[in-house]
C-alpha cells in the first residue's frame, strides 16, 4: 500500500479492534461516504440511478443477507429470490392495508416477516447439510413463488396478478410510485445499505458471528465449546433473511415499482446473489458489494462497450455478453476461489512489501 | 512468564477443595450396533490431579472422553459430576458445566485467527444481547474488552502474541496444538480434557506442552484428564493412570505401579529391553 500501520499505536483493545484499524482507511471510507451522501444525490440523472446505483445497493443488500448465511454460517440457500419475493410482497400489503405507515417500518416490518419465513425454512439446516440443505432451500424458492401467484389475497385479486407500489411519501417528498425523484430513491436504499452494513460488521466481529463461523469451520467443535447448533443457525438464517427481505422490499417498493412474482424472483435471482457472494469472497462483508458491483456493472460496461465502441447489434452483444459473464465467472474461480475479497487483500500485502518480492 | 494471571480469578468454579471426587465414572458401557466400544468401565478423577488414561490403538479412550463431555451417550452406567449423577447431557450442556478438551486432530476453526478462537472459547460468559451486538457500543463493547483481557491474559500464559492475528490455517501444527489449548483455557474449564496433545510434535515441543500442562494444573487448580501415547510425558506428569484395552479397564493407580503391572506390560508396554 501507499501507507501501512507505522507509527499508529494502539493502546484499548477497542482501537484495536477497530473495523478500519488503519487511520487511511478510515479516512478513505468517511470521503467515500461523504460523496456518496453529499455530492452524488446532486448529479444523479434517471440513467445512472436505475441502471446502476439502485441495482448495485439492492443487490449489494441481498448479497451481504445472503453472505451472512453462506459466508459466515456456512449453510447453502438456493432460496433468495423466494425470500426476496417475501420482502417484496410484506411490502406490498402493509403499505396497502396501512397507508399511513412509514417507509422505513414498512422495509423494517417485511424484513422481519422474512427472517420468520427463513427460520421456518432454516428448521432442516440442523440434519441436513451441504448441496442437500442447498435442495431443501430450492423447495423454499419454488414454493413461495407457487404460493405468490397461487392465491389472490397476496395481490390483492388484481387482474393482472402484478403487485404495484402505491405512491408514499416520506419527511414530505415523494418515495414511491412513477412520480418520485431519482435522489431521494438513491438516498433512501443508500441510507438503509450503510446502515445495515454498519450492523452486518458488528454481528460479524461480536459473539454471534464468532459462533456462526465456529459452525461454519468445524460444528462438532463448536458444540463441544458451548456453541448450540440449533439457535445459532436459525439465527443466521433469520438475520439472513432479513437482509434479503429488506433487499426484495426496496427492490419492489423503490426500484422497479410494480412486480411479477415469477418474473423478477425466479430461480436466477437466487442464482445471481449466490454467485455475487461467491465471486465477491465468502466471510468478507466488503466482498458482498465487490461481487454485486462485478455482476451489475460488467454487463452494463460490456454492452456499452461492445454496442457503442465496436458497433454490434444490440442482440448479437447481449448473447456475447452473456458468453463473457460466464467466462470471466469460471475466470475469476480459477484464478482466486475466495473471491475478489481475497484479491483485494492478497494485493495489499504484495504492496506493503513492494517493491521486494517478500 | 506468568506475572498477569490471577489464578483466583480463572479458576471460578464450584468451590470444590482439592482431592474431593470430581467426576465418577461407574460402570459405564458404549456399544456402537455390535462393536463394544467401552465394556463396564469405572474410574473416577479427583479435584486437581493429572489424570492420565492410556492404552493401545481402538481401546476406547477417546470414546471414554466423549462419553466424559456429552458426545456419546452409553447404554449402561452413570457419570457423577460434582457429587451429583448427571442426566443425559448435550455437548454444550456439558460444557457450561465446565468441562472443556482439545481434540487428537486438531479441530480449531479455520478461517479465524488465533485471538477470535480464543474469543470462541469465551462465548458461554458473554451474556449481552442479540440488540446490543448489533450495536457494538456501550455494554456490548464493554463486555467484549473485558473478555479481550482475559484472553490476552491466556495469550500471555501460552506464549502465543506473535501469532495472535494469524489466520490459524496457516500455523504450524505444534503452533495450532496450543492454539487449541489456549481456545480450552478460555472457557475456565474446571475440569480439562485433552486428547493427545503431544501428538505429532517434536521433542522441544514436548517440552514446551508439558510444561503448559503442569502450569495450568498448578496455578489454575484446573483438573487435567489426557490421554497420551509417549510413556515417559504420562510418567511425568500424571498423578494416576487408567490403563484401558479392548474397551476394559486392566489397571488404575499411580504411575509407579501402572508401569510394573503385567497385565499393562503385556497389552501395551511391552517387555523392557534387556541390557
Amino acid at each position: 500500500m501507499l501507507y501501512r500501520e507505522a507509527g499508529q499505536f494502539k493502546t484499548t483493545y477497542q482501537a484495536d479492534q477497530g473495523i478500519f484499524p488503519i487511520a487511511q482507511d478510515r479516512y478513505v471510507v468517511w470521503a467515500f461516504l461523504a460523496v456518496a451522501f453529499l455530492v452524488v444525490p446532486f448529479f444523479v440523472n434517471d440513467y445512472w440511478t436505475n441502471a446502476v446505483l439502485l441495482p448495485l445497493l439492492i443487490y449489494g443488500m441481498a448479497a451481504l443477507g445472503l453472505n451472512i448465511l453462506v459466508g459466515y454460517c456456512g449453510q447453502i440457500s438456493l432460496g433468495t429470490g423466494g425470500f426476496m419475493a417475501v420482502g417484496a410482497y410484506a411490502s406490498y400489503k402493509l403499505m396497502t392495508s396501512f397507508p399511513e405507515m412509514s417507509m422505513i417500518v414498512v422495509v423494517l416490518l417485511s424484513g422481519g416477516m422474512t427472517a420468520a419465513v427463513g427460520v421456518m425454512f432454516g428448521l432442516p439446516s440442523l440434519r441436513i447439510k451441504g448441496f442437500y440443505l442447498a435442495v431443501a432451500t430450492l423447495a423454499a424458492q419454488f414454493f413461495l413463488v407457487w404460493l405468490f401467484n397461487k392465491f389472490g389475497w397476496f395481490y390483492n385479486y388484481s387482474a393482472t396478478g402484478q403487485i404495484s407500489a402505491p405512491e408514499r411519501e416520506l419527511f414530505g417528498v415523494v418515495l414511491t410510485g412513477a412520480s418520485a425523484q431519482t435522489w431521494v430513491k438513491y438516498l433512501f436504499c443508500l441510507t438503509f445499505l450503510t446502515v445495515f452494513a454498519l450492523i452486518a460488521k458488528n454481528l460479524v466481529r461480536g459473539r454471534l458471528g464468532r459462533n456462526w463461523m465456529a459452525i461454519r469451520d468445524m460444528d462438532i467443535a463448536a458444540e463441544l465449546i458451548g456453541v448450540r447448533p440449533l439457535m445459532t443457525k436459525l439465527s443466521a438464517f433469520a438475520v439472513s433473511s432479513f437482509y434479503i427481505g429488506m433487499a426484495g422490499s426496496l427492490l419492489f417498493t423503490i426500484y422497479l415499482g410494480a412486480v411479477e412474482v415469477g418474473e423478477v424472483f425466479g430461480i436466477n435471482v437466487s442464482f445471481l446473489v449466490l454467485f455475487m457472494v461467491i465471486i465477491g469472497g465468502l466471510g468478507s462483508i466488503v466482498g458482498s458489494f465487490m461481487g454485486a458491483a462485478f455482476l451489475v456493472l460488467l454487463p452494463i460496461f460490456l454492452k456499452n462497450f461492445m454496442v457503442d465502441g465496436l458497433g454490434l447489434m444490440p442482440v448479437m452483444a447481449k448473447h456475447v455478453e452473456i458468453l463473457l459473464m460466464g467466462l470471466l465467472i469460471i475466470f475469476f474461480l480459477i484464478v482466486e476461489p475466495h473471491g475478489l475479497a481475497r484479491l483485494w487483500q492478497i494485493a495489499k500485502e504484495k504492496l506493503r512489501m513492494w517493491p521486494f518480492p517478500y | 512468564m506468568n506475572a498477569f494471571v490471577d489464578p483466583a480469578g480463572m479458576a471460578g468454579h464450584s468451590g470444590m477443595t482439592k482431592g474431593e471426587v470430581l467426576l465418577r465414572v461407574d460402570n459405564v458401557s458404549l456399544a456402537f450396533g455390535g462393536v463394544k466400544a467401552i465394556t463396564n468401565i469405572s474410574f473416577d478423577i479427583v479435584k486437581g490431579e493429572v489424570r492420565a488414561i492410556i492404552g493401545p490403538n481402538g481401546a476406547g479412550k477417546t470414546s471414554m472422553l466423549n462419553v466424559i463431555n456429552g458426545f456419546y451417550h452409553p447404554q449402561e452406567g452413570t457419570i457423577t459430576w460434582r457429587g451429583k449423577v448427571r442426566r443425559k447431557m448435550k455437548p454444550y450442556e456439558a460444557a457450561s458445566n465446565g468441562i472443556a478438551r482439545t481434540f487428537q486432530n486438531v479441530a480449531l476453526f479455520k478461517g479465524m485467527t488465533t485471538l477470535d478462537n480464543i474469543m470462541t472459547g469465551r462465548g458461554l460468559k458473554m451474556h449481552k444481547n442479540f440488540l446490543w451486538q448489533c450495536l457494538h457500543w456501550g455494554p456490548a463493547l464493554r463486555e467484549e474488552n473485558e473478555h479481550r483481557r482475559k484472553v490476552e491474559e491466556i495469550i500471555d500464559f501460552l506464549e502465543i502474541q506473535a501469532i495472535r492475528k494469524t489466520p490459524v490455517g496457516r500455523l504450524p501444527y505444534g503452533l495450532q496444538k496450543r492454539v487449541e489449548l489456549a481456545r480450552a483455557l478460555a472457557m475456565e474449564p474446571e475440569l480439562l480434557l485433552l486428547d493427545e496433545p503431544m501428538a505429532g510434535m517434536n521433542l522441544e515441543e514436548k517440552e514446551d506442552m508439558s510444561r503448559f500442562i503442569l502450569d495450568v494444573n498448578q496455578q489454575f487448580g484446573t483438573t487435567i484428564a489426557l490421554i497420551e501415547h509417549d510413556m515417559g510425558v504420562v510418567m511425568d506428569l500424571s498423578d494416576r493412570v487408567v490403563v484401558l484395552d479392548y474397551g476394559r479397564k486392566i489397571a488404575d493407580g499411580p504411575p509407579e505401579e501402572v508401569q510394573s503391572n503385567q497385565d499393562v506390560i503385556d497389552a501395551y508396554l511391552g517387555v523392557p529391553h534387556e541390557n
